[in-house]
């Protein structure tokens, strides 16, 4: 890992340093992509930039798109939205980029969002999660990969609702992901089972807890599952806490994003059994385009994916399937081209909405279990919810994005 | 609430606890001795935890690895602070004692790039600590060994520190230094050596608490950032350089903290701020420590001379660049400048307080962050015009400043910096938390300028007007008769008060007049991003005037205005073209301090004098 970053700063540096050669007959198409490689959203960021690399690159070797090749300017947002804003500025004033991607934190997002709306420039969202990007904040020039909070919540209460359990707690981070997160889980498993009560509710701050209270606070009001939006630190943190109180074999849990590699590699053997989650079982997938995305992959970085690289690739060759179709990096033809764009993933294929940008791709949603072999838990008894399956109808995305 | 339940989460605070005392223990300390704001405690701490992580890993020691990693990890972070303080905040001693805090600034960036390019940015699980990773039944619950271990360490650790403090020589010379320091200092003692061995010894703590956190929490590269600001809390609310004021505190804030999770669980974000503030009203020098010794030398120290006066010709010339030049420029350097001139106000506005009136702001990104929501909210709610949203910026952050200014202006020093940052803190958890009105951690969107003024051009013109302007009148405030009064508060409280000045009114008002034109720069700013987010008002927020102000020269506006565009194009330069933007900014600033040590304006105007 430490030689490949030692030997891809070289590489820039000779990049840098070798003059301009007139090689592609025409210049590259280029995209702008902003996402925090520094700050809260790093540890994540690394992998999902490998995958862009990699599609790109293939894209490239085969030609690349209306015989020009594409072209990733990467900067990093630092985790604010003000710094990726003026990146958008910069990247699109100065860099000329034909659209810009990426980006991590749902505030980024949406402030990335918000400035190309006034500009009139594409952003192709690619792991923000709140839902408000597409629809209460939506427009005509954004589009999103990922499966947002709303379908991932919709998919695990569907889930949880035919388990017995109806004392809930939940425990998330104390910002907009971690609250919505739960309130569509929780909307929905009312209304499947409306006996369903809440006995509590704790939101300790993003990237500070202190697991000890919670736990303990959790073991006072007895539930008989638990909720858990908490990620990255703060979720190994109360993970290690919980177990030696014993709250894993006291209530049952269930936890949105939990099983992608993410959030449960770095437990490796501490990662709690008999989870529900969200994830993404690469290591499973029988789908021979995935597995050959998993050991191209792997080739490339000695690494295994994990979900924000497949999510990566997965922008990148929707990216370059709308400049192909729309036949022109112009903007009102590629927003034209987005809506309702099909594109054949590793996993299938997916489409993006033409009412409201959003992708078609789902999660799996299935139960963790350790796996000795690999030093890690992984997902069992999972199933691939596509996400046309708890996606509002087109009538409601409407009513969601008046005024808009 | 069951007793059983009040037992476990009181054991549980007190683990969180005993960290925090070992951290906080080593930041007062330093403080306490060397009066150094060592921002660079935190990196310490986590490059402690980093360093337990591996050499437990790679020591052949079996179960007594860890043990041994921890002791080493704690050592070597002790003898790494010994190296900057020899190396490099040997060298800005005689600087005003603030360009210290500056160095330990550039510090945090470099470290923290360095544990990125040794460890990765992706999060770690460190080892379980051998033989304590289990859990004991405590009043029906399980409850953790380790945490157990904690808590019997902290006190141990409190002993060792009481008999090195009223035990030993050094000990008597550390708390003679912190009651008094210029008076040890005629006494004979060599003043490097002890300030040398404290820095050691506070690093070796930060590093303890560092490494002992290990088995507990997820190992991060912004691990740093989040336990700083809680040690410092910790060390205001206990009284600067009082150890059993630390050991109290961190006490009293773990387990309000615990307790805090089951009364208000909404609140967890602000709890410990809450805290400091009512702490600091009621006593303004913290629980168990003291009013300072009175100086004897200028009291702020901040300036050793008048303020400088910028040669005529040389601000026509600026303003000239300033007007003629942004329509030869491609769009995106216009929007730097808008950017730079925001900030130029930002740190203008801070410089009135540091500098001319000597009290040094943590908190400053509040007068920032009301102007900025006072204005989107204005736009949101009542659909206002934009002129009139800008205009209404800086009367917000001004009617804010009025409010808690009045309560920080009754302290001084250190206690009123840290109240400063209480009330920024709190601010921010209002605008985070208050969903239905200010949107949340997911901001307020599209506030953008009327059309006419959207453009690039346009709009740098209107934020030039405002923010060279507010810069302008800043300046001149600086320079009548109310910013002289204010140095003579600074200068030398009790001959001002003989002389009938009411210190504290005019305190009061600078700090009003200070969030007036920190509110125009934020209006200056939200319209410039379309967008306001609740991280404008967070810790990173006040810093960067603060950074701005002791880079540029603390002496006149001009000098935050020169540091502001300094801070702000080297940041825009290194974010381009590396992912390690904070190592490189890091030492250019290191450099930039050794190179100027009272700040570029300072230097250049000492030489022209």
């Amino acid at each position: 890992m430490k030689s490949h970053r030692v030997l891809g700063t070289l590489a820039t540096v000779l990049l840098l340093a070798a003059p301009v050669a007139p090689v592609a007959a025409q210049a590259p198409i280029k995209i702008g992509e902003i996402n925090s490689f520094s700050g809260i959203g790093a540890p994540f960021t690394g992998p999902y930039r490998q995958a862009v690399e990699m599609a790109v690159e293939e894209v490239n070797a085969k030609g690349g798109v209306l015989g020009r090749k594409l072209e990733v300017v990467f900067r990093d947002d630092k985790g604010q939205p003000a710094e990726a804003q003026k990146h958008a500025q910069e990247l699109v004033a100065s860099e000329k980029v034909a659209l810009i991607s990426g980006t991590f934190l749902s505030n980024v997002g949406l402030a990335v969002s918000d400035w190309a709306k006034q500009n009139r420039v594409l952003f192709v969202a690619a792991e923000p999660l709140t839902e408000a990007l597409t629809w209460a904040k939506g427009h005509d020039h954004v589009f999103r990969v990922r499966p947002n909070t709303y379908e991932q919540g919709r998919m695990l209460a569907e889930k949880a609702a035919k388990l017995t359990s109806a004392k809930w707690a939940t425990i998330g981070p104390n910002y907009e992901y971690g609250k919505r997160a739960w309130e569509t889980f929780r909307d929905r498993l009312k209304e499947l089972r409306p006996e369903t009560q809440i006995v509590g509710e704790h939101w300790p701050t993003l990237g500070k807890i202190e697991p000890s209270q919670f736990v303990t606070a959790i073991l006072a009001q007895s539930p008989d599952a638990l909720y858990v939006s908490l990620f990255g630190s703060d979720w190994i943190a109360f993970v290690r806490e919980a177990d030696k109180r014993g709250l894993f074999k006291k209530m049952f849990v269930v936890g949105i994003l939990l099983g992608e590699p993410e959030y449960i590699d770095p437990l490796k053997l501490e990662a709690p059994e008999g989870m529900l989650v969200t994830g993404y079982p690469w290591y499973d997938l029988q789908l021979p385009a995935h597995k050959e995305f998993v050991a191209k992959f792997m080739k490339r970085t000695d690494k295994n994916p994990v979900l924000g690289s497949l999510v990566g690739y997965i922008t990148y060759l929707s990216i370059a399937e709308a400049i192909r179709k729309a036949g022109s990096t112009d903007t009102d033809k590629l927003v034209a081209a987005f809506r309702g764009l099909k594109v054949e993933t590793p996993i299938g294929s997916i489409t993006f909405r033409a009412s409201d940008g959003q992708s078609t791709m789902g999660a799996w949603v299935g139960t963790t279990k350790l796996d000795a072999k690999r030093g890690v838990g992984v997902l069992i008894n999972y199933e691939y919810v596509p996400g046309d399956r708890v996606l509002p109808s087109d009538d409601e995305v409407k009513k969601m994005r008046i005024g808009n | 609430m069951s007793p059983s339940l009040v037992l476990i989460q009181l054991l549980s605070g007190l683990a969180h606890a005993m960290v925090l005392f070992l951290i906080a223990s080593g930041l007062s300390l330093i403080f306490g001795v060397t009066r150094i704001v060592n921002f660079a405690h935190g990196s310490f701490y986590m490059l402690a935890a980093y360093l337990t992580y591996t050499l437990a890993a790679t020591l052949p020691l079996g179960a007594a690895a860890f043990y041994v990693a921890v002791l080493l990890a704690a050592a070597s972070v002790g003898l790494t602070g010994l190296g900057v303080e020899v190396t490099l905040l040997r060298r800005v001693y005689r600087a005003p004692e603030l360009y210290q805090l500056l160095l330990t600034f550039a510090l945090v960036l470099v470290v923290a790039d360095l544990v990125k390019l040794c460890w990765g940015s992706e999060n770690l699980t460190g080892p379980a600590a051998p033989g304590l990773a289990g859990s004991v039944a405590i009043a029906g619950q399980l409850f953790p060994t380790y945490d157990l271990a904690l808590i019997a360490l902290g006190p141990l650790v409190a002993a060792g520190l009481w008999w090195l403090f009223y035990r030993t020589r050094w000990g008597v010379v550390i708390r003679a230094a912190t009651q008094d320091r210029e008076m040890v200092a005629v006494l004979g003692v060599d003043q490097a050596r002890l300030f040398t061995s404290v820095f050691a010894l506070g690093s070796f703590l930060a590093g303890l608490g560092g490494a002992l956190q290990v088995p507990r929490q997820a190992l991060t590269n912004v691990m740093d950032a989040s336990i700083i600001t809680e040690a410092f809390v910790v060390v205001v609310v206990g009284g600067m350089g009082s150890l059993p004021g630390a050991l109290l505190a961190a006490v009293l804030i773990g387990v309000i903290d615990a307790f805090g999770v089951l009364v208000l669980p909404r609140a967890s974000l602000v709890m410990t701020f809450v805290v400091m503030a009512v702490v600091l009203i009621v006593r303004p020098w913290g629980l168990l420590g003291g009013p300072p010794a009175p100086q004897r030398t200028a009291a702020a120290a901040v300036v050793t001379a008048g303020a400088v006066r910028l040669p005529r010709r040389w601000v026509a010339a600026v303003l000239a660049v300033l007007i003629a030049a942004p329509p030869l420029l491609p769009t995106f350097h216009v929007w730097v400048l808008v950017e730079i001139l925001a900030f130029a106000l930002f740190a203008a506005s801070l410089q009135l307080l540091m500098g001319t009136g000597g009290m040094v702001s943590f908190g400053h990104a509040a007068t920032f962050g009301l102007g900025a929501y006072g204005a989107a909210l204005l736009v949101t709610w009542t659909k206002a015009p934009m002129l009139l949203a800008f205009a209404a910026a800086p009367l917000a952050a001004a009617a804010g400043a009025a409010l808690y200014g009045y309560f920080c202006v009754r302290l001084s020093s250190i206690y009123f910096a840290m109240l400063t940052l209480a009330f920024a803190q709190i601010a921010f958890a209002i605008v985070h938390q208050w969903y239905d009105v200010t949107g949340g951690d997911n901001g307020l969107l599209g506030i953008w300028p009327a059309a006419w003024l959207a453009g690039p051009l346009a709009y740098y013109y209107l934020a030039l007007a405002a923010c060279g302007g507010g810069v302008a009148l800043l300046a001149r405030i600086g320079r009548a008769p109310f910013g002289l009064t204010l140095r003579a508060a600074r200068d030398h409280a009790r001959r001002a008060e003989t002389v009938g000045i009411n210190i504290r009114l005019h305190q009061w008002l600078a700090f009003v007049v200070a969030g007036f034109f920190g509110g125009l720069a934020g209006g200056a700013f939200v319209f410039l991003k379309g967008s306001v987010f609740p991280n404008l008002l967070a810790v990173p927020m006040s810093v960067e005037p603060l950074v701005m102000v002791l880079l540029g020269g603390v002496q006149a506006p001009a000098g935050a205005a020169v540091g502001a565009a300094i801070y702000k194009l080297l940041d825009t330069v290194a974010t381009k073209y590396t992912e390690y933007w904070q190592l490189v900014l890091g030492a250019v600033l290191i450099l930039l301090v050794l190179v100027f040590p009272r700040g570029v304006l300072g230097v250049l105007g000492d030489r022209r004098a």
